[in-house]
């Protein structure tokens, strides 16, 4: 297992998403001999899951199943320990489209979190690209560059523990891509100039607020970046569901009544409702993750 | 500068490259032909200039066509007036603001006069301008500049490129497939270098080559093509190296059936040389019985030669045949991305068969109804999770001091998408065989002609 490359068989050591049902997973690390508690029953790793395939039904102690899934990054930004608040894949995938992130880009970014973004970077910079994330927070940089190790990805990223507003990404003139996600964007805008290619790139920063937007505008613009553009992306999810619609009894239709049965008035039956499967939006949506702004730096 | 020129070699525009043309937010995608006469926003111009340059420079259009790469000073804004109105209480909409007319306009033009000079002619004869509020300003010159800006600016071709550009240009080409939707798919089905991709489209090639890209030529991407011949005007654009076209195959999906249950011959055919030269002699005896001799001969020869390279181009249909089909074979594809205007359902239904448990798939539709179906179906069958089917809302902002707001238009939809993880289907008798684990069944040789499915289209 890699989050970088697919396998078919759960091996020790490996991180394996649980299914549970709808909307309701857990990642879990396989173990010799380790235990995982589910709703429905225990899950023992080493005859439930090490050499079983990915996809594979798992039966637990208590009769019910779930199924074992190869892990991914969206998978993984589902399931994922919270350190942060985290990108959703909505945001990555406009994210990974808009900085043009492909094999062999060198993206820097900060901050780390959580890594939900830094996996999704590096499936799609694999394998012969490289991240460059930095993350302020002592504990979190330590976290993210352990899960990194755990999740066989470690080759590919590197973890620089520093205060990316003052000490910028730790290298300059390398990078593809650049993405801000950070209180003060604007503050970084020109560690993110001197970390890029001479040749130009990409540049994305993640705010909430429509104030930090104007500010990281502003900034860019100041450093000579071009194409600005400010943008979001909504999810709706839609559940596919049957619904009834009763029909209303009108009585009897007399008018419709031919000649021949005129002498026996009809009974009124009642009305079976008509079933019709369509899509539901949820009650409550989420309406705003944040405002992306995205830049492209020209040669210098 | 010297000692740049290597450096910056992979970023210059080469003869024969696929560039993109930008010019405000409307993009084009050409490719380099030395003296080739291109049109573009009702203007037209040679490449020729552009060879050597750096991907992304702007150049001026001048008269006669040529481009002209402009100088970074020539950017600045023309008028930049000191004097403006606080508010329009004043200004009388009576037609008669503008001193020029249009014939002086198409003068100055004659003239030679650069687009810069006549947006400032047209600021100076114009009595309402200094009246006017300074954002009202900024946005007469800003509407001017579009009109009389003789500008291209060339680009290096992507997937983001591409996608906006169909998507401004030729929407109904793409199945009305948005750049923020044609993203999710990207990322929902994890596309990513040395993965075994199915790819089934009729986006002129857009979808096909946002997952080349996304893979970076490494792994195989497997086209499932409907009709004659798969379509990929669009993946041209993106101008990939040549390695990359050795990692993308083909197979037509009118053989699915037959793959699936193992009647598909891909074997090289063993007299089926002789059956087609019957053929050929059936179609041209009926047609040179009253021809000479001579005429006859040379006639004949001209068909030998005409058959000799149909065969050489059926065996090299076959070979791909045989690859594309070997992949599929072991049912152990990595993903699934399908956006077409046929009816999703069957579409998913069949292709869901390649794949290996625990994989990623999305499939796009413009509607949404055909989506419910396919989920209802994939409810009922199982073999799938994680089922979710969603759209995206995108919404521009124009960012600018005192004036941030969402831009007026936005995008009405941009499709939809269901999407899930495949799984291991359920054995139906206990005995533990499970379909998806069980191995590739055995080919049956039966004759198959490759070229049935043209026939039967």
């Amino acid at each position: 297992m890699s989050f970088v490359e697919y396998s078919d068989l759960i091996r020790d050591g490996d991180v394996a998403i649980v299914y549970l049902g709808h909307e309701s997973m857990m990642h879990v690390k396989v173990k010799q001999g380790a235990q995982t508690q589910t709703r429905y029953g225990v899950i023992r790793h080493s005859s439930d899951l090490i050499g079983r395939r990915y996809g594979s039904k798992v039966t637990c102690s208590k009769g019910g199943w779930v199924y074992v899934l190869h892990p991914t990054p969206e998978l993984w930004t589902v399931t994922l320990p919270h350190r942060t608040q985290i990108l959703y894949t909505t945001d990555i995938a406009t994210i990974t489209m808009m900085l043009e992130l492909k094999p062999g880009c060198v993206v820097c970014e900060s901050g780390t979190g959580s890594g939900s973004l830094s996996h999704a970077i590096l499936r799609s910079v694999a394998p012969t690209g490289h991240l460059h994330t930095v993350e302020f927070h002592q504990q979190r940089a330590e976290k993210a560059a352990e899960e990194f190790k755990e999740h066989g990805v470690d080759g590919l990223v590197t973890v620089r523990n520093q205060d990316v507003c003052k000490d910028g990404f730790g290298v300059s003139g390398v990078a593809d891509a650049v993405f801000l996600d950070i209180p003060s964007p604007w503050e970084a805008v020109r560690h993110a100039k001197a970390a890029m290619k001479r040749q130009g790139g990409r540049v994305c920063s993640f705010s909430p607020c429509i104030e930090q937007v104007q500010r990281t505008c502003e900034a860019l613009a100041e450093e000579g970046f071009e194409e600005i553009s400010t943008l979001e992306v909504l999810l709706r999810v839609h559940d596919v569901r049957t619904v009834y619609l009763p029909l209303p009894d009108f009585g009897a239709d007399l008018s419709a009544q031919t000649d021949d049965d005129a002498a026996a008035p009809t009974e009124t039956k009642p009305q079976t409702p008509v079933a019709l499967k369509t899509t539901t939006l949820p009650r409550e949506m989420q309406g705003h993750t944040g405002y992306l702004t995205f830049a492209s730096k020209p040669r210098t | 500068m010297a000692d740049n020129v290597d450096e910056d070699a992979p970023y210059r525009i080469k003869e024969e490259d696929y560039v993109v043309l930008k010019r405000g937010d409307i993009f084009k995608a050409v490719q380099i032909v030395p003296k080739k006469k291109v049109i573009f926003e009702k203007q037209w111009f040679f490449l020729d200039n552009a060879v050597g340059q750096l991907y992304g420079s702007t150049f001026d259009i001048v008269p006669g066509g040529t481009l002209q790469p402009r100088k970074p000073k020539d950017a600045e804004s023309p008028a930049d007036a000191k004097e403006a109105g606080t508010d329009n209480r004043n200004i009388q909409d009576d037609g008669k603001s503008q001193k020029l007319t249009r014939d002086d306009i198409e003068n100055f033009k004659e003239q030679g006069l650069t687009d810069q000079q006549i947006i400032q002619q047209l600021v100076d004869n114009s009595s309402t301008f200094i009246g006017k509020t300074k954002y009202a300003q900024d946005k007469y010159i800003k509407k001017k500049k579009k009109k009389y800006e003789n500008i291209v600016t060339i680009l290096k071709p992507s997937c983001r490129i591409l996608a906006l550009m169909y998507h401004g240009r030729e929407p109904g080409k793409i199945c009305h497939l948005r750049y923020d939707t044609l993203a999710q798919m990207l990322t929902l089905a994890n596309i990513h270098a040395g993965s075994k991709v199915l790819v089934f489209e009729t986006c002129a090639g857009l979808l096909l080559g946002s997952v080349m890209e996304r893979m970076g030529g490494y792994g195989s991407v497997i086209q499932m093509y409907p009709g004659g011949g798969p379509v990929r005007a669009g993946v041209e654009s993106f101008g990939f190296p040549a390695h990359f076209h050795d990692t993308l195959h083909e197979f037509p999906v009118c053989h699915v059936n037959a793959l699936l249950a193992g009647t598909l011959d891909t074997a090289p055919p063993k007299d089926a040389s002789a059956g087609r030269d019957a053929e050929v002699k059936m179609e041209t005896n009926s047609a040179a019985d009253d021809v000479c001799d001579p005429e006859k001969e040379a006639r004949e020869k001209r068909i030998e030669a005409k058959a000799e390279e149909r065969k050489v181009k059926q065996e090299e249909k076959r070979k791909k045949l045989a690859s594309a089909a070997a992949l599929l074979e072991g049912r152990n594809a990595d993903g699934l991305v399908i956006a077409s205007r046929f009816h999703p359902c069957p579409v998913l239904m069949g292709m869901l068969k390649f794949l290996a448990p625990s994989r990623p798939f999305v499939v796009y539709s413009q509607y949404k109804e055909p989506l419910i179906e396919c989920y209802t179906k994939l409810k009922e069958q199982g073999g799938a999770v994680n089922l979710r089917l969603a759209d995206t809302w995108l919404r521009h902002y124009q960012v600018l001091p005192n004036r941030t707001h969402p831009v007026l238009l936005m995008s009405g939809g941009g499709g939809f998408l269901l999407s899930g993880t495949t799984v291991a289907a359920d054995a139906p008798k206990p005995a533990g065989a499970q379909r998806a684990e069980g191995p590739a069944p055995k080919r049956l040789k039966l004759l198959y002609s490759v070229t049935s499915c043209r026939r039967s289209l």
